[in-house]
C-alpha cells in the first residue's frame, strides 16, 4: 500500500442481501495519480466509488480520507472534496447548463460572475462551445452533456475527481475523442482521479494504474503489461484475452 | 420573484372574497332556518316576516337540507327557529319517549335540551302514498293494505322516508308489503310517478302536487303513520336575545289550516309566486323589497363569488398542508403510508356525510363546507406530490446527493421542480372535483351554485337548475383550463424539450 493514499479501503464489505457488491476489499487511491477500476458489470466497481461518496456504507470494515475514517455526520462537506461524474451525467433537465455548473457554488454563496467566470474557464478546459452555456441538457448531444457532467463536477476545484463509466453511453467516434480530452484534462489538472470503466483497451489509455475486480473482490492490480504478462489467475487471462481479440476497436 | 407574488395576490383576493361573504351573513338578532323542501322554507319565510313585522332584525337561511342538518344547527345555535313536524321530532330527534307521550311530555324532553315548541299550526303533513288515479282505478287500490297484492308495484319513496323508522321499514312490516322500493328526491318522484316511470311515491299531506296530477291517496287503513303536525322549534334563550318573538310565533297556533298550507304551496311550487310574497299575504303584511328579486334569491355574480370564495380557500388551505405532508410522505415510507392511507379513507366518506360531520365543529354556512371541501382536496395533491417526488430519477436525486447539498436545498432546486408537473396535476383534479363538490355546500347554508340547483329542485325548475349547474360546469372547465397554463408558466422550459439523442 503506498505511504500517503488520497483514499483508502480497509477491508471493506457491502452487501445487498445475500449478495457482496464489495466483499473484504483492501484497496489504496495514490494522491494526484489516476486509478482505474476496471471488471464487468457487478463486479463492485461502481460501489466502491460510491462508497468514497458515503452514498453508500460499509457493511464492515472502513473507509478512510488522508487517513481517516470517513463520518456519515460529515458526509455533506466530505462530498464537496469530491467532483463525480455518471454515465449518464446525472445533469438535472430543468436547469440550463449554466444552471447546473451554478448549483453547488450558488449553495456556497458564490455570486453570478464568480459562477459565470469559472463556467467560462471549464468551457474552454473541456472544449465546451459557450454558446452553450444558456441550453438545456435536452437539448445538447452526449458528448456535450458527459463535457458538461465534468464542468460541474469540476466547479469548485475538488482535490478528488470520481468518474463512473463517463464515456459508456456514447458513440465509439465521440467516445474516441472525449478519451482524448479527458486525458490531456486529467493531467493539466493534476489530481487524484477514480475512473470505472468495464473496458480494458479504455483503463490502459488512462492509467498505469489499473485494478482489476471480480465478484466484488480485488483480482489483481498493476500496469496492462503486468496483467498480459503475469496474469493473477485464470480470469485475468480471459478478461485481457477477451479484449485483445478485438484488435483496432475502441469499445 | 414575480410568481410568488401573483400567488400572494391571488391568496388575498381570495381572503378578501371570502370576507365579503362573510360580512354579508353578519349576525341578525334572530336566525330562522328551513329544510330543503317548499313547504319548510315558506313558513321559514312566515317566521322571518313575522319577526320582522315585530321590529327584529331576521333573517332565513333557507333551504339548509334535511332534518338533522336542522336539528344540529338549532341545537349548535347557527338558526335560533325552524318549523317541523311533531312525528319527525318524536320519531326522530327525541326518540326516547313513548310513541305515545303527548305534547306536554315532547315540550318537557324538549326544554331538557334547551328547545321550545310552539303550539301546532293547524295542519298534519304527515306522510301518505300515492299513485296516480288511473293506476289506482286499474288495479283497485284504494287503501295501503292493497298494494300488498300487487308484488311487482315499483315504489320510489324519498330518501329520507326509505330511512327513517316509522317510514319505509315500518310502513312494509306494517303491511306485510313484499316490494323494494328505491330512494328518489321528493320533487323528482312526482315527476317519475307523472312520467309511468314509478307507480306510488310517498307524499306529504299538504302537497301541491297531489290535485295538480291527481293522484290518488291511500288510506292509512292500518293507522300507521303518525301525525305530523307542522310546529315552530326554537331556541329557549331566544326569548331572552328577542323579547316577545317567542309569543309572536306561538300567535301563529291554528292560523294555517291543510287547505290554506296546500294553496300556499301551489303557489309557489305551480305558480311561480316568490315564497315571501305568499308568506307576507298569509300574515296580511306588505311583503319587503326582497320578493321584488323573484324566486331566484340572489344573482349569479353573488353565487360565483360564493362559490369561487368555497373553492379557492378551501384549496389554498389544501396545497398549504397536501404538498408538504406530499413531501413527508414521500421522504418516511412508513408515515407516507399512513398519510396516503388516511387521506384515502377521507375520499371514501361520501360528500355530503362529510359536510353534516362538519356542522358540529363549524356550524352552519361557508366555514364547514370550506372544511369539507379542504378535506376532499387533500388526497389528490398528497397522492400526487408523493408520486411526483417518488418519481424523481434516482440518478438525479443521487446527482444532487452527491453534490454534496443538503437535503433541504435539493428538496427545493432539484426534487420539487422536477416533481411540479404531476403536483400540479393532482391541484388541478382537486379543482374539478372541488367545484363539483362544493355545490353541496348549499345543504348547508354556504351559498354558491348549489343554491340554485336546490331551489330548482325544489320548485321542479329546471331552469333555475339550470342557472347553477351550467355555471357550475362552466367554473370546472375554467380551472381546468387556468391550471393547464399555470402548468405551462411553471414547467421549466428544459421539461417540455423532447429528449435529445
Amino acid at each position: 500500500m503506498p505511504s500517503d493514499p488520497a483514499y483508502s479501503l480497509h477491508g471493506v464489505t457491502r452487501a445487498y442481501g445475500a449478495v457482496r457488491a464489495v466483499d473484504t476489499v483492501t484497496l489504496a487511491f495514490v494522491r494526484d495519480e489516476t486509478t482505474v477500476l476496471i471488471g464487468s458489470s457487478g463486479s463492485g466497481k461502481s460501489t466502491v466509488l460510491r462508497l468514497l461518496l458515503g452514498l453508500e456504507w460499509p457493511d464492515a470494515g472502513e473507509v478512510r480520507r488522508d487517513g481517516v475514517a470517513l463520518r456519515r455526520e460529515d458526509m455533506l462537506e466530505e462530498r464537496r472534496r469530491v467532483g463525480y461524474v455518471i454515465q449518464e451525467g446525472g445533469l438535472f433537465p430543468h436547469l440550463t447548463v449554466l444552471g447546473n455548473l451554478g448549483l453547488l457554488p450558488g449553495y456556497l454563496g458564490w455570486d453570478r460572475a464568480r459562477i459565470h467566470r469559472r463556467a467560462l474557464e471549464l468551457a474552454d478546459l473541456t472544449r465546451l462551445p459557450v454558446a452553450l452555456l444558456e441550453r438545456f441538457p435536452a437539448e445538447l448531444s452526449g458528448g456535450q452533456r458527459q463535457r458538461v457532467a465534468l464542468m460541474r463536477a469540476l466547479m469548485h476545484d475538488p482535490p478528488t475527481l470520481l468518474l463512473d463509466e463517463p464515456l459508456g453511453a456514447l458513440d465509439p467516434l465521440v467516445r474516441h475523442e472525449l478519451q482524448d480530452d479527458l486525458r490531456a484534462i486529467f493531467q493539466r489538472l493534476d489530481r487524484t482521479v477514480v475512473m470505472v470503466t468495464h473496458d480494458l483497451a479504455e483503463a490502459a489509455w488512462f492509467s498505469d494504474r489499473l485494478v482489476l475486480m471480480r465478484h466484488g473482490r480485488v483480482v489483481q492490480e498493476g500496469s496492462i503489461a503486468d496483467f498480459i504478462r503475469a496474469p493473477a489467475d485464470g480470469f485475468v487471462r480471459e478478461f485481457v484475452a477477451a479484449r485483445r481479440a478485438l484488435p483496432g476497436t475502441v469499445a | 420573484m414575480r410568481r410568488r407574488g401573483a400567488f400572494t395576490w391571488l391568496f388575498a383576493w381570495l381572503v378578501a372574497v371570502a370576507a365579503t361573504t362573510a360580512s354579508a351573513a353578519a349576525p341578525a338578532v334572530v336566525t330562522i332556518g328551513s329544510k330543503d323542501f317548499t313547504e319548510s322554507v315558506v313558513l321559514g319565510e312566515v317566521a322571518r316576516l313575522a319577526a320582522i313585522d315585530h321590529g327584529l332584525d331576521a333573517t332565513h337561511r333557507r333551504s339548509l337540507g334535511g332534518t338533522r342538518i336542522l336539528w344540529r344547527a338549532l341545537l349548535e345555535g347557527e338558526i335560533d327557529a325552524y318549523p317541523e313536524y311533531t312525528g319527525t321530532i318524536t320519531h326522530e330527534l327525541v326518540r326516547d319517549l313513548p310513541g305515545d307521550a303527548g305534547m306536554d311530555a315532547l315540550r318537557a324532553r324538549l326544554r331538557e335540551l334547551g328547545i321550545g315548541m310552539g303550539d301546532p299550526l293547524g295542519f298534519d303533513n304527515g306522510y301518505a302514498i300515492g299513485m296516480r288515479e288511473e293506476t289506482a282505478v286499474r288495479l283497485g287500490i284504494e287503501a295501503i293494505s292493497d298494494l300488498a297484492a300487487h308484488p311487482g308495484l315499483r315504489i320510489a319513496l324519498s330518501n329520507e322516508f326509505m330511512d327513517r323508522a316509522d317510514g319505509w321499514p315500518g310502513l312494509k312490516a306494517a303491511y306485510g308489503l313484499p316490494m323494494d322500493a328505491r330512494g328518489m328526491d321528493h320533487a323528482l318522484a312526482y315527476r317519475a310517478l307523472a312520467s309511468g316511470a314509478v307507480d306510488a311515491i310517498d307524499l306529504y299531506g299538504t302537497d301541491a302536487e297531489i290535485a295538480y296530477y291527481g293522484l290518488r291517496v291511500l288510506r292509512d287503513d292500518r293507522g300507521h303513520f303518525p301525525r305530523y303536525d307542522a310546529v315552530y322549534l326554537y331556541r329557549l334563550d331566544l326569548d331572552r336575545r328577542a323579547p316577545g318573538f317567542v309569543a309572536t310565533l306561538d300567535g301563529l297556533a291554528g292560523a294555517i289550516a291543510a287547505p290554506r298550507m296546500r294553496a300556499m304551496n301551489k303557489a309557489v311550487k305551480l305558480d311561480g309566486e316568490p315564497e315571501e310574497r305568499v308568506a307576507a299575504r298569509l300574515l296580511g303584511i306588505a311583503p319587503g323589497a326582497g320578493a321584488a328579486r323573484g324566486r331566484a334569491g340572489p344573482g349569479l355574480l353573488e353565487y360565483t363569488l360564493q362559490h369561487m370564495a368555497l373553492v379557492g380557500v378551501s384549496l389554498s388551505l389544501a396545497i398549504l398542508l397536501a404538498v408538504p405532508l406530499g413531501v413527508l410522505a414521500a421522504r418516511r415510507r412508513r408515515l407516507g403510508q399512513l398519510v396516503l392511507g388516511l387521506t384515502g379513507i377521507l375520499q371514501t366518506v361520501p360528500s355530503l356525510a362529510l359536510f353534516v360531520f362538519m356542522i358540529p365543529l363549524f356550524g352552519i354556512g361557508a366555514v364547514p363546507a370550506i372544511a369539507a371541501l379542504f378535506l376532499y382536496s387533500l388526497l389528490p395533491i398528497v397522492r400526487n406530490t408523493h408520486a411526483g417526488l417518488t418519481g424523481v430519477d434516482p440518478s438525479l436525486r443521487e446527482s444532487a446527493a452527491a453534490l454534496g447539498l443538503p437535503p433541504g436545498f435539493r428538496l427545493r432546486r432539484v426534487e420539487l421542480p422536477l416533481a411540479l408537473r404531476s403536483i400540479l396535476a393532482g391541484v388541478k383534479i382537486a379543482a374539478v372535483v372541488n367545484v363539483g363538490t362544493a355545490t353541496l355546500g348549499a345543504l348547508i347554508g354556504a351559498g354558491g351554485y348549489g343554491q340554485p340547483i336546490l331551489t330548482g329542485i325544489r320548485l321542479d325548475d329546471i331552469g333555475l337548475i339550470m342557472q347553477g349547474a351550467v355555471p357550475a360546469a362552466l367554473l370546472a372547465l375554467a380551472m381546468q383550463g387556468l391550471f393547464e397554463l399555470v402548468e405551462r408558466a411553471l414547467t421549466p422550459r428544459g421539461l417540455r424539450l423532447p429528449a435529445a439523442s
